[in-house]
C-alpha cells in the first residue's frame, strides 16, 4: 500500500457526461503527495482544478485511474464511505468560508463532530473545539456568530472546523479569495504555521503571490499538470507582514 | 448523528423563522385543537348519558311484558299481559339477583292539601329504591309487612311534593288517590329528568299489593325489575330468566322482553359517537391539510438551506444524518403543533364547561392519540422533503447560490 504518502493519483480522469458532448475536466493526472507537503494547485479557469479539487477531497469520484488517500483507494467507495473519508481525513476550507450562519463560532467548528463514527463524548467535542478556535486565534471569540466576525477571522473559524477532526490533510479552495491582501498574509501565516506543525495542506489558488507561501506549485492546464515545481523563491508570511505594517506606518507619517 | 444535537439544530432552523413556524404548525394545531375539543364534548355528552343510565341503577335487568296478538294487528311491547306477581317471585330465586320488585303503573289524578295534581302512580316492592339506586331524603320505605297488609303507604318524588305540599312537610300528611288515603311516609331524592326527557321525580310509590287491589283490580305487572349482583352477572341472569319465564309460561312463543341497562345505554350513546366521528373525521381533514403545509414549507426550507447541506455533507454528513435531520425538523414542527392543539383543545372545551355547563371530558388515551397522530404527520410530510435533501450531491449544494 501507499502508506508513505498522503495522495497517490494514478492517471486520474474525470469526464461529465453533458447531453451529447462528453466533457474531459481531467485528462490523466498523476500526483504524489506526501506528509508534511504544503502544495499550491493553479491553473486558470477552466483547467480543471476544481475538479481534481472535489476528487482529491473525496466529494467526487474519478471516472478512470485510480485515487489512494492516506492509503485507501476512495476511486470505488460508495457515497457513505466517501462521506466517513471526508469526516475523518479531510479538512475543507472554501473560498466563501461556508459557515453555518445564525451559529456561533464554537457551534460551527464542532459541527464535523456530529458527524463522527465513533462517538465523541459532548465535553471532549466542546474542548477540542475550543481548542481548535485557540489554535488559529481566536480563542476568545468563540461565542460570536459569522456575521460579528471579518472575513479574516470568519476564515480562520473555518480553518479550526476544518482542523477539529484531526486530518490527515487540509484542503483549501481559493482560501484568500474573498480576502483583502492584508488579511489574506494573515492566513498564509497560519497555513504556514500549521504546517510547521505536519499538516499537510493542499490549496487551489489561481494568484501567484499567494502560491509563493506554499513548497510546492502544481500548475494544471486543459486537465493536464504542465508544471510541477518546488517553490523556489517562498515567502514568510511573518516578514511579509511586518513589511506590510512597516510600509503602511511610512504612508502614515509621509 | 446524536438526537439531542438534531434537535437543537432543528429548535435553531425553526426559530430563525419563528413566524414562518408559527405558520406552519397552525393546521396541526387547529386539526389537534379540533380533535381535543370535539372528542372532549361528545365523551362529555356520552358520560353525561352513562351516568344517567347507571342512576337507573347499573346492574338492572327489566323484564316487559309481551306482546298482543290479534288477528294481524300487533301490538307494542307490553301490550299483552303476561307477567304475573308469581313470575317475580320466581325470578327472586335465581341465582345472583338481589334485589326484585314487579312494576304496576298507571296515571291517577291525586288530592292532598286542597291541591290535585296528575301524576304516575308505581306500584313497588321495598326494593324499589335499591335496585334504582335511589335514596329516601326523608322518611322511610314501605316494608314488605306493608305489602303483605296492602297498607296504604305512599313514597312521593320531589316535584310532587313541590305541587301538593308547597310549604310543608308532607311526611304524616294524607295523599287521597282515587279517593282512597294513602299515609305519606317517605319522600324520594331528587333525581331529574331521565334520558327521554321523563320527570323522574313526578312520582307516587305504593306497594304493588296496594296499587294492584286497592287503585286498581289487576292480576298482571307491567314489568318486573331485576338487580344483579354486579355488571358480569347480567347475561347469566338474563339467561336465567329468559329459561325460567318460558317454562313458567309454557308458551313456545317467548310473550316477554327481557332488557338490560347496558343495551339501553349502548342505543343512546350511539347518537354521541356517531357525532363524535363526524368531528374527528372533520378534524381529520384539516390534519392532513396541516400536514401538506408542512411538507410546503420542508421543500422550501431544503432549497433555502442547500448550501448548508452541502456544507454539512462536505465535513462528513451521510445521506442518513441529512434525512433524519430534516425529518426531526418536521416532527419537532408537528410535534409542537400538536401539543399546542391539545392545549387549545383542552382549553376550548374548559372554557365550554365552564361558561355553558355542558359536561366535556378530556380522555388521556385521545390525548396521546392526538400527539402521537401529529408526530406521524410529522413523519409522512417531512419524509419527501427530507429524502430530496439527502439525495443532493455534495459539489452542486456547495455551489448553490
Amino acid at each position: 500500500m501507499q502508506t508513505n504518502h498522503v495522495i497517490k493519483l494514478e492517471e486520474v480522469h474525470k469526464t461529465y457526461h453533458t447531453g451529447e458532448v462528453d466533457v474531459h475536466a481531467v485528462r490523466g493526472v498523476s500526483l504524489e503527495i506526501g506528509a508534511g507537503e504544503f502544495v499550491a494547485i493553479m491553473g486558470s479557469s477552466g483547467s480543471g482544478k476544481s475538479t481534481l479539487m472535489n476528487m482529491i477531497g473525496a466529494l467526487d469520484r474519478p471516472t478512470g485511474g485510480h485515487y489512494w488517500l492516506d492509503g485507501i483507494d476512495i476511486s470505488t467507495l460508495s457515497r457513505d464511505a466517501l462521506a466517513e473519508i471526508r469526516n475523518e481525513k479531510i479538512g475543507f476550507i472554501f473560498q466563501g468560508f461556508n459557515l453555518l450562519s445564525r451559529t456561533s463560532a464554537h457551534e460551527n467548528v464542532e459541527m464535523p463532530m456530529l458527524y463522527n463514527h465513533q462517538r465523541i463524548a459532548a465535553h471532549e467535542q466542546h474542548e477540542r473545539a475550543a481548542h481548535a478556535l485557540e489554535l488559529v486565534g481566536l480563542g476568545e471569540r468563540a461565542d460570536h456568530h459569522p456575521n460579528q466576525l471579518s472575513g479574516g477571522q470568519q476564515q480562520r473559524v473555518a480553518i479550526a472546523r476544518a482542523l477539529v477532526n484531526r486530518p490527515a490533510l487540509l484542503l483549501a479552495d481559493e482560501p484568500t479569495g474573498n480576502l483583502d491582501s492584508q488579511t489574506s498574509i494573515e492566513i498564509m501565516g497560519v497555513f504556514q504555521k500549521l504546517n510547521d506543525q505536519g499538516i499537510t495542506i493542499i490549496m487551489v489558488t489561481h494568484e501567484l503571490d499567494i502560491a509563493r507561501y506554499t513548497k510546492r506549485m502544481v500548475i494544471l492546464r486543459d486537465g493536464k499538470i504542465v508544471t510541477d515545481e518546488t517553490v523556489a523563491d517562498r515567502l514568510n508570511a511573518e516578514q511579509e507582514l511586518a513589511k506590510l505594517k512597516q510600509a503602511q506606518k511610512a504612508v502614515q507619517l509621509a | 448523528m446524536r438526537i439531542f444535537a438534531s434537535l437543537r439544530i432543528a429548535g435553531r432552523a425553526l426559530r430563525r423563522n419563528k413566524m414562518r413556524s408559527l405558520l406552519t404548525m397552525l393546521g396541526i394545531i387547529i386539526g389537534v385543537g379540533a380533535v381535543i375539543g370535539s372528542v372532549s364534548l361528545t365523551s362529555g355528552a356520552t358520560k353525561q348519558v352513562e351516568d344517567q343510565v347507571s342512576s337507573l341503577g347499573e346492574s338492572v335487568i327489566t323484564v316487559f311484558s309481551g306482546n298482543f296478538t290479534s288477528g294481524a294487528m300487533r301490538g307494542g311491547w307490553g301490550s299483552a299481559p303476561t307477567l304475573t306477581v308469581e313470575d317475580t317471585k320466581a325470578i327472586a330465586g335465581i341465582k345472583n339477583v338481589v334485589a326484585v320488585s314487579p312494576e304496576v303503573r298507571d296515571r291517577e289524578q291525586v288530592l292532598a292539601n286542597g291541591l290535585n295534581w296528575n301524576t304516575q302512580v308505581m306500584g313497588e316492592s321495598p326494593d324499589y329504591p335499591q335496585i334504582r339506586n335511589w335514596s329516601i331524603a326523608s322518611g322511610t320505605m314501605f316494608s314488605d309487612q306493608d305489602v303483605r297488609s296492602l297498607a296504604k303507604s305512599a313514597v312521593i318524588g320531589k316535584t310532587v311534593v313541590d305541587q301538593l305540599f308547597p310549604n310543608e312537610n308532607p311526611i304524616g300528611q294524607t295523599i287521597r288517590i282515587r279517593n282512597l288515603p294513602f299515609l305519606i311516609i317517605g319522600v324520594l331524592a331528587p333525581k331529574g329528568f331521565n334520558l327521554f326527557g321523563q320527570d323522574q321525580d313526578d312520582v307516587v310509590v305504593v306497594p304493588y299489593t296496594s296499587h294492584m287491589h286497592r287503585i286498581t283490580t289487576r292480576t298482571f305487572v307491567n314489568d318486573i325489575l331485576v338487580e344483579a349482583a354486579n355488571d358480569t352477572a347480567i347475561d347469566s341472569v338474563q339467561n336465567d330468566i329468559t329459561d325460567l319465564l318460558l317454562t313458567r309460561h309454557r308458551s313456545k312463543e317467548q310473550d316477554f322482553t327481557v332488557r338490560n341497562q347496558l343495551e339501553l345505554m349502548q342505543a343512546v350513546t350511539a347518537t354521541s359517537r356517531a357525532m363524535g366521528f363526524l368531528l374527528a373525521g372533520v378534524a381529520a381533514v384539516s390534519l392532513v391539510v396541516g400536514g401538506i403545509g408542512i411538507m410546503n414549507i420542508m421543500l422550501v426550507s431544503v432549497t433555502e438551506r442547500t448550501r448548508e447541506i452541502g456544507i454539512r455533507m462536505a465535513v462528513g454528513a451521510r445521506a442518513a444524518d441529512i434525512l433524519v435531520q430534516f425529518l426531526i425538523e418536521a416532527v419537532t414542527l408537528s410535534a409542537i403543533g400538536g401539543s399546542i392543539g391539545i392545549l387549545g383543545g383542552m382549553t376550548f372545551s374548559w372554557l365550554i364547561a365552564h361558561f355553558r355547563h355542558w359536561p366535556t371530558v378530556t380522555p388521556f388515551g385521545w390525548i396521546v392519540i392526538a400527539f402521537v397522530s401529529s408526530a406521524v404527520i410529522g413523519v409522512i410530510s417531512g419524509f419527501y422533503p427530507a429524502w430530496k435533501a439527502s439525495k443532493l450531491d455534495p459539489i452542486d449544494a456547495l455551489r448553490y447560490e
